[in-house]
């Protein structure tokens, strides 16, 4: 039993500090988010992809990079009603 | 099969620059990251610009830059934030010289030193890992590197015992669920550090089902202090600020200022102080501009900017807009530094530049802007701002940016403060990019179209090095050779210009004008073979018949004696060598003679001569060393193909003319020179002698000073003509010309000291020489009648570049078939299109009238609207923006004869082109049409559209003009077209149609519904067989079977990897090359067997008989290369890229990147060079601390692909160290054998 706690207490260890580790109750909100949020920081980090979005919305990359942290806020939509 | 990575022009656009003392010389140098490459600027007022000093790829993925200055020291330090997971601080050595510890001085090569290598995280580009955001202490005591999400750790910058840096472990200051969207460290004066943080905690908004939290959501800034005395960072201060701030610039402290930040966000830039009561923020609007066709409800934004510290004390900043206009911000309360206390700030509009990702403002004067998107610019600060100018000051508005307030306005005007000193060309973005020979030239040219918006061009780069022509005239008859000389040897310039016509000799003498000398005592009824100074003071002749040997005259105008030295009756002279006090001819009967100057300056034969059975064809003798007395080798070329070295210094015995060695050649020589040019060695320079062949080929071989032993010998191909030679100064440093078919130049790379050899842009000529008058340095040649002076200013790159403006972003273009014209579709997004404009200007002038009508007493309205309605020209002020409204046109460009844009066709009604084709449809008697597809009211995110239409378009006179001939509606956007076996194929969404030409309409004939899984971007063709790119899905083998009715068009094969393809070329008819928005570059190859059976059957029964295979075609491609670029490759093409050469894989980055992949032929070359690949991972570390290989395999696993851009790290290491490297690979490699590989990979393929 000790062990199972140590193991589960390992695992939100883990999850605190590495976001979007999962776990069993996962839901598929937060799996979406994650992975929308992930990708969204990946486009303002690499360079290259952050000036090919700026050319094609015709915006400078500052304002794109808002944008798209802006994005990260709430990627896709709103959070699922939480049922009892 | 494997191929060959080359870097031919590195990235040009620029991550971040940043200004600082690197090198400790007191100078400011400028630091920009661009793709992987950090390279150093320097700009000086003596060169007028620009020079880059270094330049070093460190194979990673370069994030921020941030430099820092240790109390107490002379210069500045660079900490590096990129992929690697790891915080990296260098320091810039120059080149100079370094004490050793014995006493002894040690040549240092300049180089980023690496001070610090401290690994904190995961490698890669992660939404949590730190890096996106780099901030220094001011006082260079600590570093925050932050991640868009959570992470945030500090260093601590410190000094040991020894002085040497160092660095704390890191101190954490996370904080989980919060957004960071600037860091900034505060000016605090030696207090503990503080770094503001502009930051959005969103965890409400992830719990709220209703939604309402995210409208909530509140902005903050956030002050962390790093404590000293405690080690650790605690979060000081919180203070809530307008939602849409999106920058934050520091504000001097300490005794400078009054500390703080300056948040800028939707129209509004505040001043907060540290601890600030929110009653106390002072915020100004952003200036709006006030011309009719710009929305005056529009709110700007800082995109840019940066803050500069006067000499005498205060401080301004130069914020830019998203439009480009720059604001000067100054805090005008500064005298009140007792109280630090700010009043009021102020805001005036100073100027108005292309859009900046960093503005840099050195103290020499200088403004450099880091354009977005096309050239590089310097300007110089004319003054700093104007006092007349309007000023809105912040007591004039709210503190909060949703009370009410008027805005202010602007009227953007031209250039009034800064002056444009200097642009460094700049492909950065290429949007599309093509490899032709349109000008018949023996090298291709690569044509691109590169930039966005206003800043857009069509240009057509070629590898040659830039020639500026300064005199041009005409001879009386065709010359053959051209020489200069002066009087005496210490003379600074010339004196004559000595011409051998066809029949005699021409003497010119150079003084304020150029004209005929009279009484120069050279023979004038021969030509002439050679001219040189010789001695102290006299001159020398060479002709067929003899050597004239003429003394100095008793002043400047007269000569003195002059002396014949006739050749043995029956015999001439046939070739000569000189140098100011050795001569070496030969004789038709083939004999060689051998003379040196004696102490009166007169020419003494020696006894010694050689007798050779073969003619001699040309010979050489190097430029006496200095202090020498002679110079020690003489080359023989002879027509038996081989070359010979002769030894003139006496040996033990006395003798002279002992042949040393002798070389054999694959043709006849025709040119021999030896020159000395400085190098990569030891000592600087060395010893070169180039031999010209006359099949083209051009040899250069490294002879040893002291024995005459060849070595390290480069074999080139560079003309069809037979070659000569002319010995020139370009810069300071000797170069040589290699006359042939075109002209080329051997030099010294400014960079990194290798030999370079590059053609120039410029008509072939047969003879040159170097010219040197009081007014100018240059080099004189002569073509045919033509006498020509001209230099080269440019050796820094060696790719040339013309450039013509277009009108909007240029999106893709195509060429003609046969005319030398290019067809560009553009458009820009959010942009108010010229029609639009017209009709607000309109709009503007008729209210203009009646309020003209109505106070028609008032003068200067008048004036002042005059003023408005001059045109902004869109290069300088770019155009206006509206949401949603695309500027869309087509243009013709002819880039060989007219070199501008011939003709331009707008688009209307809110349409934007989205691809376009030439197409010759059968059924027109294979009449070409241009056919564009549009789009009408895009909107990406999400992608929605009102509908979609092809365009077609007959071409007039010879396709310079188009005419519209009809137009069809699709129900979508077709984003790709080709014409396709006169037909035209089009993808629409997911479907791949194929449509013929009708009287009203086109008319389609055959579709494949779903043809792929997202959207079709692209499509290319052999034979029966199209290539189907997907945005999403990777490329997918399409079959077209016309022996059915309706035709079918099948796809047979496609991919089992999602890969975002932009771009793809058919190697050949199984092989596909293209390349993906992540910045891949990969190669996919349909099985044989699928490839035959797809071609198999007429009808293609079968092949729509196929079980697709896991929801996509029935089989799958295989991937047969792939590499990481860190560029998004547009384009790439299998075409030649050098005369005589063979093809290879070239390819173009949004970046500005153009590079090529060369195919490796054999078995051992590539084992050479991927076990060197290896080697040098582990020898030579990238810098910024990315594994390589990593790096390379970015997305995916590296395949089949050696990065010679790290193979080519081997020519820049030192000796010891390329010893050692070539002593690790299998198979007795010397360093020279390795060089001449790596060299002939480049020289033989690419450039």
């Amino acid at each position: 039993m000790a062990d199972k706690l140590r193991a589960q207490q390992h695992l939100e260890a883990l999850q605190a500090r590495y976001i979007g580790t999962g776990h069993s109750d996962t839901t598929k909100f937060e799996w979406t988010s994650n992975i929308a949020r992930d990708s969204l920081s990946s486009y303002i980090g690499h360079p290259p992809m952050l000036q090919y979005m700026s050319i094609g919305l015709g915006q400078p990359r500052e304002k794109v990079r808002v944008q798209l942290i802006d994005r990260m806020i709430q990627p896709v939509g709103k959070p699922p009603e939480v049922q009892d | 099969m494997a191929m060959y990575a080359v870097t031919v022009q590195p990235p040009s656009d620029t991550q971040q620059a940043i200004v600082g003392d690197f090198a400790g010389n007191g100078r400011q140098q400028i630091l920009t990251a661009n793709g992987s490459r950090l390279a150093i600027l320097e700009v000086s007022r003596i060169h007028k610009g620009f020079k880059q000093t270094h330049v070093h790829d460190v194979f990673g993925i370069i994030r921020q830059i941030a430099s820092f200055r240790l109390a107490g020291a002379t210069k500045d330090l660079i900490i590096v934030s990129s992929d690697s997971g790891r915080i990296i601080t260098l320091e810039y050595i120059p080149d100079g010289e370094e004490d050793l510890l014995n006493g002894e001085k040690k040549h240092v090569v300049k180089h980023f030193k690496t001070i610090h290598f401290e690994t904190f995280g995961k490698s890669g580009v992660r939404r949590v890992i730190p890096g996106q955001y780099l901030a220094a202490d001011p006082k260079g005591r600590a570093a925050m590197v932050a991640s868009v999400e959570k992470n945030k750790i500090v260093y601590i910058l410190n000094r040991n015992a020894q002085r040497d840096l160092t660095i704390s472990s890191p101190l954490e200051a996370h904080k989980p669920q919060t957004l960071v969207y600037s860091v900034c460290a505060l000016d605090v004066g030696y207090d503990n550090p503080l770094f503001a943080v502009l930051e959005v905690d969103f965890s409400d908004a992830d719990s709220d089902p209703t939604g309402r939290a995210v409208e909530q959501i509140e902005k903050e800034l956030v002050y962390y202090e790093l404590d000293l005395g405690l080690n650790h960072v605690v979060r000081k201060w919180s203070e809530k600020v307008d939602r849409t701030s999106n920058i934050l610039f520091r504000v001097p402290g300490g005794t400078n200022g009054p500390s703080g930040v300056l948040c800028c966000g939707e129209e509004s830039i505040s001043y907060r102080r540290i601890y600030n009561h929110p009653k106390d923020v002072l915020r100004l609007p952003i200036p709006r501009r006030s011309t009719a066709i710009e929305d005056p409800n529009r709110k700007r934004c800082i995109v840019s900017g940066t803050m500069y510290t006067l000499k005498a004390g205060g401080f301004f900043y130069i914020l830019q807009t998203e439009d480009g206009d720059v604001f000067k911000i100054t805090f005008p309360a500064e005298e009140d530094k007792k109280t630090k206390g700010v009043s009021q700030i102020k805001i005036q509009y100073f100027d108005t530049i292309p859009l900046a990702t960093s503005i840099c403002i050195l103290r020499s004067g200088f403004l450099y802007c880091a354009c977005e998107s096309g050239d590089r610019l310097l300007y110089e600060l004319e003054q700093l701002g104007d006092d007349n100018e309007t000023a809105f000051y912040s007591d004039q508005y709210p503190a909060d940016p949703h009370e009410s307030y008027t805005p202010a306005f602007f009227h953007p005007r031209p250039l009034k403060n800064l002056t444009a000193v200097e642009r460094i060309a700049s492909m950065n973005p290429i949007m599309d990019m093509q490899v032709a020979n349109l000008t018949q030239e023996d090298a291709p040219q690569v044509y691109s179209i590169c930039g966005s918006g206003a800043q857009s061009t069509f240009r057509t780069a070629k590898h040659a090095l830039e020639v500026l022509d300064l005199v041009e005239s005409q001879l009386p008859q065709r010359a053959v050779s051209v020489w200069t000389t002066k009087k005496t040897v210490d003379d600074n310039h010339d004196s004559y210009i000595v011409l051998s016509l066809l029949t005699h000799t021409l003497v010119l003498q150079i003084g304020e004008d150029v004209e005929e000398a009279r009484d120069s005592g050279f023979l004038n009824e021969t030509v002439t073979l050679g001219v040189q100074q010789f001695g102290e003071d006299c001159l020398l002749q060479i002709y067929p018949k003899g050597i004239r040997h003429i003394s100095p005259g008793i002043d400047e105008s007269s000569h003195g004696a002059v002396t014949d030295w006739p050749t043995p009756p029956h015999r001439t002279i046939v070739a000569c060598a000189t140098n100011n006090r050795q001569v070496a001819i030969a004789l038709s009967s083939g004999e060689i003679y051998y003379f040196e100057c004696d102490s009166d300056g007169a020419l003494a034969k020696a006894d010694a001569e050689v007798s050779l059975n073969s003619t001699v064809t040309c010979l050489a003798i190097a430029d006496v060393p200095h202090g020498h007395r002679r110079s020690g080798f003489l080359a023989v070329a002879c027509d038996d193909q081989t070359v010979r070295i002769f030894t003139l210094f006496p040996d033990d015995d006395g003798e002279i003319l002992k042949q040393q060695s002798m070389q054999a050649l694959s043709a006849t020589p025709s040119a021999l020179c030896i020159s000395h040019m400085k190098d990569r060695s030891e000592r600087g320079e060395s010893l070169y002698l180039h031999v010209g062949l006359s099949s083209g080929v051009y040899i250069r071989t490294i002879m040893d000073e002291d024995t005459g032993s060849l070595s390290e010998t480069r074999r080139r191909f560079l003309g069809t003509v037979p070659i000569k030679f002319a010995r020139v100064v370009v810069g300071d440093d000797p170069a040589i010309l290699v006359l042939t078919s075109r002209p080329w130049l051997g030099y010294t790379d400014p960079y990194n000291s290798t030999l370079a050899l590059t053609p120039l842009n410029y008509i072939p000529f047969e003879s040159a020489g170097s010219f040197e008058s009081e007014q100018f340095k240059g080099i004189i040649c002569v073509r045919g009648e033509d006498l020509r002076i001209f230099t080269l200013d440019n050796l820094a790159t060696n790719l040339y570049q013309e450039s013509i403006q277009l009108q909007h972003t240029p999106r893709k273009f195509a060429g003609h078939p046969e005319q030398p014209l290019y067809y560009i579709i553009e458009s820009d997004n959010n942009t108010v299109s010229s029609h639009d404009r017209e009709l607000l200007k309109a709009e503007a002038r008729k209210v203009k009238d009646e309020d003209g009508d109505m106070k028609p007493e008032i003068n200067g309205d008048m004036t002042n609207g005059n003023h408005e309605n001059e045109d902004l020209s869109p290069q300088q002020f770019g155009y206006p923006r509206a949401r949603g409204r695309w500027a869309s046109c087509i243009q013709v460009v002819d880039p060989v004869n007219r070199k501008e844009v011939i003709h331009t066709t707008e688009l209307e009604e809110n349409q934007c082109a989205v691809s376009l084709a030439l197409v010759s449809f059968e059924s027109r008697d294979s009449e070409t049409f241009l056919a564009v597809g549009v789009a009408k009211d895009l909107t990406f995110t999400p992608y929605e559209y009102a509908n979609g239409g092809i365009l077609l378009y007959r071409l007039l006179n010879n396709g310079q003009g188009l005419e519209f001939y009809h137009k069809t509606d699709l129900p979508a956007p077709p984003l790709a077209l080709l014409g396709f076996r006169g037909k035209l194929a089009v993808g629409v969404g997911k479907d791949l149609a194929l449509y013929d030409c009708g009287q009203k309409s086109l008319l389609r004939k055959a579709q494949t519904s779903g043809c792929t899984a997202t959207r079709i971007t692209g499509l290319k063709t052999q034979g029966s067989r199209l290539i189907v790119s997907d945005q999403a899905q990777s490329v997918t083998y399409v079959v077209h079977k016309d022996a059915v009715h309706p035709n079918r068009l099948i796809p047979f094969v496609d991919d089992s990897v999602s890969r975002w393809t932009t771009c793809a070329e058919m190697v050949d008819y199984e092989t596909v090359a293209a390349g993906d928005k992540f910045g891949n570059i990969w190669m996919v190859r349909c099985p044989a067997k699928v490839s035959e059976a797809a071609d198999e059957s007429l009808d293609g029964q079968h092949l729509v008989q196929d079980k697709p295979y896991l929801g996509g075609a029935p089989n799958r491609l295989d991937l047969i290369m792939h590499y990481f670029t860190n560029d998004i490759p547009m384009a790439v093409q299998k075409t030649p890229l050098i005369p005589g050469g063979d093809k290879v894989l070239f390819w173009a980055g949004l970046q500005g990147t153009l590079g090529a992949m060369i195919p490796l032929e054999s078995r051992k070359d590539f084992k050479l060079f991927q076990q060197l690949e290896l080697i040098l991972r582990s020898e030579d570390k990238p810098l910024a601390g990315r594994d390589h290989l990593a790096f390379r395999s970015y997305y995916s696993p590296v395949k089949n692909v050696i990065d010679g851009d790290l193979v080519e790290r081997f020519l820049v290491l030192n000796k010891a160290k390329r010893e050692s490297v070539a002593n690790q690979l299998d198979g007795s490699w010397s360093v020279s054998d390795v060089e001449s590989k790596i060299w002939n990979m480049r020289g033989l393929w690419a450039f």
